[in-house]
Parts: structure tokens; sequence; C-alpha cells
């Protein structure tokens, strides 16, 4: 719908609205030395003037003179924690005699996210498939996603770590967000330009008087999300890619990242579109139990535990599981590729690995690769 | 909430393939009792279940599985190993090799456990009419085929020659030996068994159960073969039946991966590109071979 001006201090009347619209709204805010997606109670507790330096195995905040509130690019955490909790009870069960009662919870809580890059967005897209689009629903993460009110915000910049465009999933955001945001902070203006692009999102939008756009305004979010994709210098060359990994799984590389590789988990636990699961059943005292399902990473070590042992036992299997799912079998499985490019799992490596080099080392046929031919710095 | 009979609350209307056993969520199981229980080994039940609460029950075919839920314990695949041309009752038979099938094999008729299911492939029983039809089992591994021998021996006139093959590691471990032997009595079925070891008391064969493929009768040229066992005994088994003529695109053979959901979500049984939970456990050979030549996939 129309593109429409918000000032800087209605982005509070945005939130109290969403907020009366009875959504329990998340929003960034620092916590810990990090951007954190939290329940936010006004714009006073988003991160204004706060931006974040990432590196491979390196995450920073700065406070600069800027009253910018978007000013940092993703958080550790994704969005991923409130329509897929890390930690979900799927029943409590109680027994009587022999018989068994199942006990189940409905999740009543509507989630407004402020504050979604299109990265995020396009990583939830991708969950939907995986959750939604399937022959089995999981009903769990459908009555919290359909319920979801999702606040896009344009990015105005980039972390080292990114690298959205050449994935297909940013800069610009792709459909499927209620409210779009631009925040522009250029020649001394501080405004908002917005636009709904649902009914929900108009509902609330309606709520605050906005103003019209004049004809530059087009021009300069267009401007703004250019210099953006300039600045996008990382790059995964996908063409090609899918079968490239497939057809070589024993390439020398995955020799050397597995020597690197500390199969620590943490690029799988920060990415926003990684789904493995596993289940628990928590008992007590009294005899009753509830069945947990927990997120679970490709890297552990019983992942793949069959009676006789684990299939993939070496690290080199693993991180070939994870970056050959990623990029190729995802591909075959939900028609996409599993990644979007946020940089995330680069980021919070510990040892650095980086998966766009790594990929531009597989991309090389094996017999031509000369070891440690792309290095990292 | 209780779950019970208030089912819509949880039904799902806009999809009408989920929720095999269970109305509320696929991830949440349907509740069965126990209705009897025989030993099959030392360490091998069979159990026959029957849905507790009024559910939906959607039709089971050979070679699928169900996810037992054993209370407090936890939730294994275990395929259905009866007569699927009865659809009143489910059988399953589970080896006791830990913490989750030692509980389901310890139920006593009455108890209650959780199903979710039936999940997966099936083996192509349309595709073997007019054909002959090895059957190759190896241990536990006959369990998921029975069914197959059941819809044959009901639709005899649908298949050509039938041979069953069966591999168990010692006389005493073999599955289902007095209908092995009312299988035997039918003229038209071959059945070979052999032991991977034994004491002097067994006459029968012993050796691993490739070395039976080439005693059996089949045409090569219009012949599918059913493999199901520990992953090592399908390879082996399946460059026996290829050396012995039948093509690779007529050999199926059921996998085995770890599984925590059964219905693609979890991420645990992949297998390259596929989910052995909904794009197997049955596959044409030809779909896998290439994944078997890759180690640790
Ligand atoms: C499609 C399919 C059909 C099966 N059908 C049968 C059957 O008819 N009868 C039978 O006795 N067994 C069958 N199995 C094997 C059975 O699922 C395992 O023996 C069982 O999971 C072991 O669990 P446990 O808790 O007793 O053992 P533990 O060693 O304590 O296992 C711990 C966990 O690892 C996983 N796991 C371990 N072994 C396996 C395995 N072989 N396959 C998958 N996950 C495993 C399970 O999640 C299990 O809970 C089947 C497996 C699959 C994949
Ligand atoms: S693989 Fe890495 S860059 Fe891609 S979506 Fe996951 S965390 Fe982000
Ligand atoms: S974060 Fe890095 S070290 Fe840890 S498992 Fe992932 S690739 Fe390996
Ligand atoms: S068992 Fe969960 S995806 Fe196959």
């Amino acid at each position: 719908m129309e593109l429409n001006v918000m000032q800087p201090d209605q982005l509070d009347d945005l939130i109290q609205g969403i907020s009366l619209a009875d959504y329990q709204v998340i929003g960034p805010m620092e916590s810990n030395g990090a951007i954190a997606y939290e329940p936010i109670e006004s714009a006073d507790d988003l991160p204004r003037g706060i931006i974040d330096h990432q590196r491979p195995g390196k995450y920073a905040l700065q406070k600069i003179q800027s009253s910018r509130f978007f000013g940092y690019t993703v958080s550790p955490f994704s969005w991923k924690k409130y329509l897929y909790p890390p930690v979900q009870t799927l029943f409590k069960a109680e027994r009587n005699g022999q018989g068994i009662q199942l006990e189940t919870d409905s999740h009543d809580v509507k989630y407004a996210f402020i504050g979604v890059r299109a990265c995020e967005l396009s990583a939830i897209k991708i969950q939907d498939k995986i959750f939604l689009g399937g022959d089995y629903v999981d009903l769990h993460y459908k009555e919290r996603r359909e319920n979801a009110l999702i606040v896009a915000v344009e990015c105005f910049n980039t972390c080292e770590t990114c690298f959205c465009d050449s994935v297909g999933s940013g800069p610009e955001i792709p459909n499927g967000a209620d409210i779009v945001l631009t925040e522009i902070l250029e020649s001394g203006e501080h405004y908002f330009l917005v636009r709904s692009e649902t009914e929900a999102g108009q509902e609330i939008l309606n709520q605050i008087s906005l103003k019209d756009t004049e004809n530059n305004h087009y021009l300069i979010k267009d401007a703004q999300l250019e210099r953006v994709r300039a600045k996008l210098k990382r790059k995964v060359q996908t063409t090609g890619l899918k079968s490239k990994l497939l057809k070589n799984p024993d390439h020398p590389r995955w020799d050397e990242v597995a020597e690197r590789c500390l199969a620590c988990s943490n690029c799988t636990m920060v990415c926003p579109t990684c789904f493995c699961a596993d289940v628990f059943d928590i008992n007590d005292l009294d005899g009753n139990t509830k069945r947990e399902r927990r997120w679970d990473s490709c890297f552990t070590s019983d992942f793949t535990y069959i009676h006789g042992g684990n299939i993939r036992h070496s690290v080199k299997s693993r991180y070939r599981q994870w970056l050959t799912h990623k990029f190729a079998s995802w591909q075959d499985q939900f028609d996409s590729l599993g990644c979007v490019g946020c940089g995330r799992c680069i980021t919070w490596c510990p040892p650095g690995i980086d998966i766009t080099e790594e990929l531009k080392a597989l991309s090389i046929p094996p017999n031509q690769y000369k070891k440690g031919e792309i290095n990292h710095v | 909430m209780q779950l019970g009979y208030n089912w819509l609350i949880y039904m799902d209307n806009d999809s009408n393939s989920i929720m095999a056993f269970n109305r509320h969520s696929p991830l949440i199981p349907g509740i069965f009792e126990v209705k009897s229980k025989s030993k099959e080994t030392h360490d091998t039940w069979s159990i026959v279940l029957n849905n507790k609460e009024p559910c939906r029950v959607e039709t089971f075919n050979p070679g699928q599985f169900n996810m037992l839920y054993a209370y407090g314990t936890g939730e294994i695949p275990i395929s259905i190993s009866g007569d699927c041309s009865n659809q009143k009752y489910i059988v399953h038979t589970i080896r006791d090799v830990g913490k989750v099938s030692h509980a389901l094999c310890n139920l006593k008729s009455g108890d209650q456990v959780g199903v979710r299911g039936p999940f997966g492939t099936t083996w192509p029983m349309d595709q073997l009419k007019g054909k002959d039809v090895v059957i190759i089992g190896g241990g536990i591994g006959l369990a998921p085929i029975r069914p197959v021998i059941f819809h044959i021996l009901e639709n005899r006139d649908d298949y050509n020659r039938v041979a069953i093959a069966y591999g168990a590691r010692a006389p005493e471990e073999m599955l289902y030996p007095t209908q092995i032997m009312d299988w035997r009595s039918h003229l038209d079925m071959q059945v070979r068994v052999t032991v991977d070891s034994a004491s002097p008391k067994w006459h029968g064969q012993v050796g691993v159960v490739t070395t039976l493929i080439p005693r059996l009768n089949f045409n090569p040229d219009n012949t599918a073969a059913l493999v199901c066992g520990p992953e090592i005994m399908i390879r082996f088994a399946v460059k026996e039946l290829i050396s012995n003529g039948i093509n690779p695109d007529e050999i199926w053979v059921s996998m085995e991966r770890n599984m925590k959901c059964g219905i693609g979500l979890s991420g645990h049984c992949q297998m390259g590109s596929m989910f052995v939970c909904k794009d197997g456990p049955v596959f044409n050979y030809m779909d896998v071979e290439r994944y078997f030549r890759i180690k640790e996939l």
C-alpha cells in the first residue's frame, strides 16, 4: 500500500498501537553486550545510537552519537526462538493405572516482531515451508506463526559477515511483512518511511496520523538500499553450487575445515533457518511426565546414533552434512537454499570459519584444488 | 486442556493428509492399548495394539512404521509387522536393544502406549504384480517385510514365483519359526533360512543370507526383490541380487536412520537429500544407490 512519512516520536505510537491490538511486542534491545529480541514496552527500550561490529569469530557493540533506532544489523538471536522455541513442551502426561492421560496447552500469545530484517523475513518464510508446507503441519509452529505481526525494517548498513543479495534474501524486504519501515537519517532530518502490506498492518497504521510522501522520498529510499547493496562485499556463487557440493563429498577442503571446526554447534544454534530437533521425556517425582522438543544440531556426536554407533562420527562428515544441507540438499527438499546470508554462523564461530570462503574453496574442482588455497584472514 | 474427545480444537482443517492416528497434532500420539503380547525370541516380543479413544485411524500398508511412545521413556520408530488386511489391530515386533525398546517389550496387556503413524513409504505391492518376488530379510528385518508375505498369501494369484531368504544370527534368534514352517508348506513358495552360527544340533544352512540368493528360483528378467535388514547386509544382498541378473531398479530396500519425529521435521533421519522417515523407509534402490557410495553420509 502507499508509502507515508512517520516522525521518530511516532514510533512509540506505533508500538503502543500494536500493543493495544493485543500483541506482545518483541523488539531489539541491548542486553549483556549484544542486541537481543525481547519483549519491549516502548520505543525507549530500542537500542538507539548503538551499532554492531561483526567479523568472523568477533562481535561487539558500540555506542555512537546518533539518534538512529535501528543502527545495528542483526542480533545473534533470531525470531525463530519465538515461532519455534528452543525448548517446547509438546504434551504433559499422567498415568492412571495402566492408562495414560495426555494434556496439552494451546498458545494464546500473539507476537508482534519489530525490526525484522530482510534476511530474517526470508528465514521465516523458509521455516514456513518446513513446518507448514509439507504433508505434516507442525501445529505448534502454526498457531504462533499465523498470529504473528511482522514489522520489517530495511537495512541501512551491512555487517562484515552478511551477504543477503548473493543468496537472494535481501536487501529489499521480501513480501510477507505486515508493515515495512525505512529509517532515514540524513541532511539533518530523521523520519521513517512506512507502508503496510496487509490489512492487519493497515489497521495499526490507521491509528497514527502519517504524512504524505514527497517525490524525492522514493529516491532517498532507493538510494539507501543501493548503498547497502554496494557495501555487500561477501558473496556466494550459487550457480552450479548444488551439483558441485553433491558431487564432491570427498573434496580435500572438507578435511581442512574439519581441522578447524570444534563441532561446538554454535553455527546451527544461531542460524535462523536450522530446524533440527530432539525430544526428551522429563519425569517428576510424582510420576508425571512431559515431552519436550528442543533444538538439536547435526554437529552433536549422537545425532545420527543407531544401535551400532553414530553414522557421522567424524567432524568432517558433520561439517559436510551442515554445509551440504544448507546449500545443496535443502534445494531438493524445500526448493530454496537453506541460507539467507545473515552472517550469524560466521560471526559466532569461535575459530571464525567463514562459510562463503569454504564454499569458494569447495567450488574449485578437487583435482585442481591446492591445500590452503583460499585462506582465511 | 485435556486431550480426549474435544478434537476440533487442534484439528487442522485445511490439510487432509495429516494426523494419522492423532487428531491434535502430528507430534502428539494417540493412545492405544496392548491387547496381547507374545514372545518371539529371548529378546524380541510382538505386541498387538488397538486404539483406546475413538480417533482417526488411517489405513496402513506393508513397509510403514509407527512412532511408539513408552510413557516417560521415549518414542521410537517400529515397523508394522502384522497383516495389513486387518486394519482393526496393529501388530509390532520389537527387539529389546535399549531404553525405549526395553520399555515397550515390558508392556503388559492392558497397558497403554502412544502411537503416531502410520508413516513412511510402502513396499511396492502393485508394481510387484505379475513378477517373481524375492524377499530377503536379515534378523529383525523380517518383521517389516512380513506384511508383504501376508499380502502375497492373500493375493497369491497376483504374483508369480515367490522366494523368501531369511538369515538370523543363530537358530534361537529366528523370528516367527512356526510361521516360517507354515510358509514352507505352501508348494508355491520357496523359503530358505540360514544362520550365522549354530550348535551341531542345527541341521539347517549356516552362512550369511546372501549365500542363499543363487539357490533361489526366479527368472531374473521378471523379478523384483525386497531387502530389509542391517545396512551392511543390504549392501551385500543388493550386490548379490544384481550379480544374479536382477535389474537394479527392480530392487527395493528399507533403510534405517535415527528418527525423532517420523514426519520430516526433526532433521535426524537425513541421508543426502532424503528424509528416510517420509521419503522412505522403503526406497527403490536406484534412488539411494548414490548414497551407498558415500562414507558417513
Ligand atoms: C523405519 C524404522 C523401522 C524400524 N522397525 C523396527 C521394528 O519393527 N522392530 C524393531 O525391533 N526395531 C525397529 N527399528 C529399530 C528401532 O527403532 C531401534 O531399535 C530403537 O530406536 C532403539 O531405541 P532404544 O531407545 O531402545 O535404544 P537406545 O540404544 O537406547 O537408543 C537411543 C535412541 O537412539 C535412537 N535409535 C537407536 N537405534 C535406532 C535405530 N536402529 N533406528 C532408529 N533410531 C534409533 C532412538 O531415537 C532411540 O530412542 C526400526 C527403525 C526404523 C528407523
Ligand atoms: S547458514 Fe549462516 S549465514 Fe546462512 S542463514 Fe544460517 S546463520 Fe545465516
Ligand atoms: S560454529 Fe564453527 S566451530 Fe562451531 S560447529 Fe559451527 S563451524 Fe564448527
Ligand atoms: S525422523 Fe524427523 S525428519 Fe525424519
